[in-house]
């Protein structure tokens, strides 16, 4: 219950960056938070009370592990995150190298 | 300030349905795995590989991977693309790291490599794969790049590492269609559940997952310290 909670909040915290924030590297930083909130919902959505690590060893039988199919979601989502986030910086490079100024709201056509 | 208060207000809205959805539907620690059942009980036998979430990465859903390292690639190309220069880039920042990270980095660095290459080697028996081994490997280029100011990777040879190996994914991938019908058909030899050798091409396929990532995430950090803002 705790984990559902974090992740409501991470995820909360990176919406409000996104909707609050002028500074282009904290609005990326806020998708980098709600990615992280993302991962620990699914996580936590796999977890079974009580059981342990998806790794079939002596002492672990099968009925005794969690859910790997969320695992192995976030393992991609991990992935995906990096992507879009290297490339997002890449663009605020552009953008910075173009207007000189990181803020959102001096940048034509980006403000809101 | 106005702006502030509706975004507040939203997301708390949001943020509390969702909350109340999830445990309606999905109470912490309730065991809802339906797909995953035969994952579980029957993975070990079908791919031999101990750990099951690389079992249905590699092996159950190898072809999303596949898709994945493509999205990796794609976006390591576009940061090349969006920081282009004519000129070969030179880098910018000129102080000097001191002593204890110079040091540092060079006591670490093979450590890192180290370790990294055990992490995507024992992909199919510990926590861990490809991506996370690739990942401290890239780290390990970062603690060169911070403690060296000239420092710089070799670039032709990083790439000609990272086609081969996703050379090596796709080429495993096209041998399974050839050899049984299927894209990305295990067929090499399950081995015994546990052992440094078994679960067929899985280990193969990490340890190019690895080498790839490692280079690619190396080369998205050289191009943002070659750049000149």
């Amino acid at each position: 219950m705790m984990f559902y909670f974090a992740s409501a909040a991470l995820i909360a915290i990176g919406i409000y960056m996104l909707m609050v924030k002028k500074n282009l590297i904290k609005m990326i930083l806020g998708l980098s938070v709600i990615d992280s909130g993302v991962n620990l919902l699914l996580i936590s959505i796999g977890y079974i009370n009580g059981k342990t690590a998806p790794i079939i060893q002596p002492g672990v039988s099968p009925s005794n592990v969690v859910d790997p199919l969320p695992q192995a979601l976030v393992l991609t989502n991990i992935v995906i995150g990096v992507s879009v986030t290297a490339l997002a910086l890449s663009v605020v490079i552009r953008v910075y190298k173009h207007y000189k100024t990181l803020n959102s709201s001096e940048v034509r056509d980006l403000k809101w | 300030m106005i702006k502030r208060l509706v975004s507040i207000i939203i997301l708390a809205v949001v943020i509390t349905s969702l909350f109340m959805v999830l445990s309606e539907t999905a109470p912490f620690g309730d065991d809802e795995t339906v797909v995953s059942h035969r994952y579980i009980y029957k993975g070990v036998d079908e791919t031999g590989s101990a750990n099951l979430v690389t079992a249905v990465v590699l092996n159950y859903r190898g072809f999303d991977t596949l898709g994945e390292v493509t999205v990796l690639f794609v976006a390591a190309t576009g940061v090349g693309a969006a920081l282009y220069t004519r000129k070969h880039p030179v880098r910018k920042n000129k102080v000097e790291a001191s002593l204890i990270v110079k040091t540092g980095s060079k006591l670490l660095f093979p450590m890192m490599l180290l370790f990294g290459a055990y992490i995507f080697v024992h992909g199919h028996l510990t926590p861990g794969g490809g991506f996370q081994g690739g990942a401290v490997i890239a780290t390990a280029f970062v603690f060169k790049y911070i403690s060296d100011t000239r420092y710089s990777i070799d670039h032709v040879g990083f790439t000609k590492m990272e086609s081969a190996s996703g050379m090596i994914f796709a080429g495993l991938g096209i041998m399974g269609l050839l050899l049984g019908g299927y894209f990305l058909l295990n067929i090499l030899p399950n081995g015994t559940p546990g052992e440094l050798i078994s679960a067929g091409i899985l280990p193969i396929i990490y340890i190019a997952i690895g080498i790839k990532v490692g280079a690619e995430l190396t080369g998205i950090i050289d191009r943002m310290m070659g750049v000149e803002a």
